[in-house]
């Protein structure tokens, strides 16, 4: 079975978040940039699906020159090759279209995504994929068992889980519960040096959504304490002044 | 020109977030001088139906078909295009749920729209631009994106609006769109619902517990003082990793980003990851043995103390409170 896994490039989970530029602009200077966590699981149940012989994984992402020590990391963990589309994501759908293109001129059984980049959060683009592709997709997604043929996933749904069955081609984002994340050793992380990473140019197409400006949420003002023997004030602060329950 | 809501549904019955895409879509409908109707898919009753117009749908749609009562995003994804078209719709409204998430996407595709996932307020129109403010890294900051595509969609987080009465007399028309079968390739097969107790993406009031409990025996507490306020109950990682609790239950950046009025947090100590899916609630009750917990920093109101000594006298003066 063929699998390909998509790949964003985020910042580090501990970055503290600031702006550039009015406001207009991440600012990037001291930040490390890491696999997304989300993808780092998908990647990690493409990999065991594999294992064995029994497929291979790619790994693709949309993004300039820069991802290369993230695509790296992928390859280190295990993917077996990787394509990059040169160009900034620009949007949810400017990345979708990409990869659906890459994906119609390879033969992919499965494609598998993170639940969302924790950059933008937008969680929008394997559901895109599928639609471009016309495949069906399953967001967010907690289990996933899969033959080269037929899948059985675990989707999460508000207070509960629902159990969906595909056979065929599908997309799914994965959350934790599908894969514990696999860390590179020593020897993935010399062979990730001399395995294929491909360019591929991007096409391109019109803009839909644009970020205009960021903003950081307004601070909070200072904590009021309650001392802990009074603990019963608590509730009535909630009530009176919060008025919250 | 026209607006358009999808009202989400479990078994009938239409989610609080449901209603609240409806609140959201009415006010932008009347701020763009034009229309509202609501769609709804699945087996929806008449008298559910004309709830909508509480909040301001005049119209409401209704796809009720056996194909359609569990939720295929493909299928649901082209009964809520054709319907757009039909309206003539422009502007698509949802919800940010975990359904929404998979569905709103393959709208945006099928009609060339940008999306804004997470929406937490009204769009702003000023100047010709439409701009809408979004939850970005993981509630650390907001990004205010602008949609530059004719159509647009908007998924409006859970909680961020609230409800707003509306009332109108709601007519309901039935629809029946034509749907591929190609739309139906995934099956559900079960749906697992703990129907006793509140969801938490949706949940006004949340609880939630750290390592600082020290072991799922002592959440009896915690599931008591939720409880009496009504709450949802919710833990910080290691707890969900430890089993302690279930998965669905942990918050922050790689569990579930929640926006409750109220976030009580007991025993957490207020990791930065931990917060990225909490720290917009509106109000935050920190209780901590620690004084120099992080947690203290982002809390509105805190107890400096032992969950064990504190939360009973909680769950006391909460008895007490309720009469
Ligand atoms: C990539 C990454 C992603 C992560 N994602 C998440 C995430 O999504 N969500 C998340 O929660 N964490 C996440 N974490 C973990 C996070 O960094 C913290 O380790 C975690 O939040 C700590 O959980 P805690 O506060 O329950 O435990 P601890 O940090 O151990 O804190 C326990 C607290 O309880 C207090 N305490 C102890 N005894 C008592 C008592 N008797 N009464 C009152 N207070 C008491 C202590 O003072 C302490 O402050 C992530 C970490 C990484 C690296
Ligand atoms: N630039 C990108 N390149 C490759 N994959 C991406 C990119 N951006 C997002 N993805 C994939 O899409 C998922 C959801 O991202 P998002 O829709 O941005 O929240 C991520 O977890 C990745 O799997």
């Amino acid at each position: 079975m063929k699998i390909l896994v998509c790949i964003s490039n985020v910042p580090d989970t501990t970055t503290k978040i600031t702006f550039t530029n009015d406001n207009t602009q991440f600012n990037t200077s001291g930040v490390q940039f890491i696999v997304n966590p989300y993808d780092e699981i998908a990647l990690s149940r493409a990999i065991e699906l594999c294992e064995g012989g029994k497929g291979t994984v790619t790994v693709i992402n949309v993004g300039d020159s820069s991802t290369d020590p993230t695509i790296r990391k992928a390859l280190a963990i295990g993917a077996d090759d990787a394509v990059r589309i040169n160009a900034l994501p620009r949007d949810a759908y400017f990345t979708a279209y990409q990869i659906a293109e890459y994906a119609k001129t390879a033969d992919f059984d499965l494609i598998l995504c993170g639940r969302e980049s924790i950059d933008y959060n937008g969680a929008q683009v394997a559901a895109m994929i599928g639609e471009f592709l016309d495949i069906p997709s399953v967001s967010i997604i907690k289990k996933l068992d899969y033959d080269g043929a037929t899948a059985t996933l675990e989707r999460e749904i508000e207070g509960g889980k629902e159990v969906v069955s595909i056979h065929g081609k599908f997309i799914a984002s994965c959350a934790e519960g599908v894969a514990e994340a696999k860390i590179p050793n020593m020897r993935g992380i010399m062979s990730a040096r001399t395995k294929p990473l491909q360019v591929v140019e991007a096409a391109d197409i019109p803009e839909v959504a644009k970020v205009v400006k960021f903003e950081t949420p307004a601070p909070r003002s200072a904590v009021k304490l309650v001392p802990a023997e009074e603990a019963a004030k608590l509730i009535d602060l909630l009530h009176q002044e919060a008025k919250v329950i | 020109m026209s607006v358009l809501v999808y009202i989400e549904q479990a078994e009938g019955k239409f989610k609080k977030s449901g209603f609240e895409a409806v609140s959201y879509a009415k006010a932008i409908a009347d701020a763009q001088a034009t229309n509202l109707t609501a769609i709804s898919i699945g087996n929806v009753g008449e008298a559910e139906l004309k709830e909508l117009g509480k909040y301001g749908a005049s119209k409401v749609l209704n796809v009720s078909s056996d194909q359609l009562k569990s939720f295929v995003n493909q299928a649901y994804a082209s009964v809520i295009t054709e319907a757009a078209q039909k309206e003539n719709a422009d502007i698509i409204v949802l919800s940010n749920s975990f359904s929404g998430k998979g569905l709103s996407p393959r709208i945006a595709v099928k009609l060339k729209a940008g999306l804004v996932d997470g929406a937490v307020e009204l769009p702003q129109t000023e100047g010709g631009k439409f701009l809408v403010k979004k939850n970005a890294f993981s509630g650390k900051a907001f990004a205010v994106t602008e949609l530059t595509s004719a159509n647009k969609i908007i998924a409006l987080n859970p909680n961020a609006f609230g409800l707003k009465e509306n009332p109108v007399e709601a007519t309901i028309e039935n629809f029946s769109p034509e749907i591929k079968s190609t739309d139906l390739a995934a099956i559900v097969k079960e749906i697992v619902r703990a129907t006793d107790k509140v969801s938490l993406p949706d949940a006004e009031l949340v609880v939630s517990g750290g390592r600082g409990l020290k072991g799922p025996e002592n959440w009896g507490m915690i599931e008591e003082l939720a409880s009496l306020l009504g709450a949802a109950t919710a833990c910080s990682k290691p707890v969900s990793d430890a089993d302690w609790r279930p998965h669905s239950e942990h918050v922050g950046q790689t569990g579930i980003a929640i926006s409750p009025n109220l976030y009580i947090a007991i025993g957490i100590s207020g990791a930065i990851q931990h917060l990225a899916g909490v720290s917009s609630s509106k109000v935050i009750v920190v209780i901590n043995k620690d004084p120099e917990a992080p947690f203290f920093k982002v809390a509105d109101y805190g107890i400096v103390g032992d969950a064990f000594e504190v939360v009973p006298k909680l769950i006391e003066a909460l008895k007490a409170h309720k009469g």
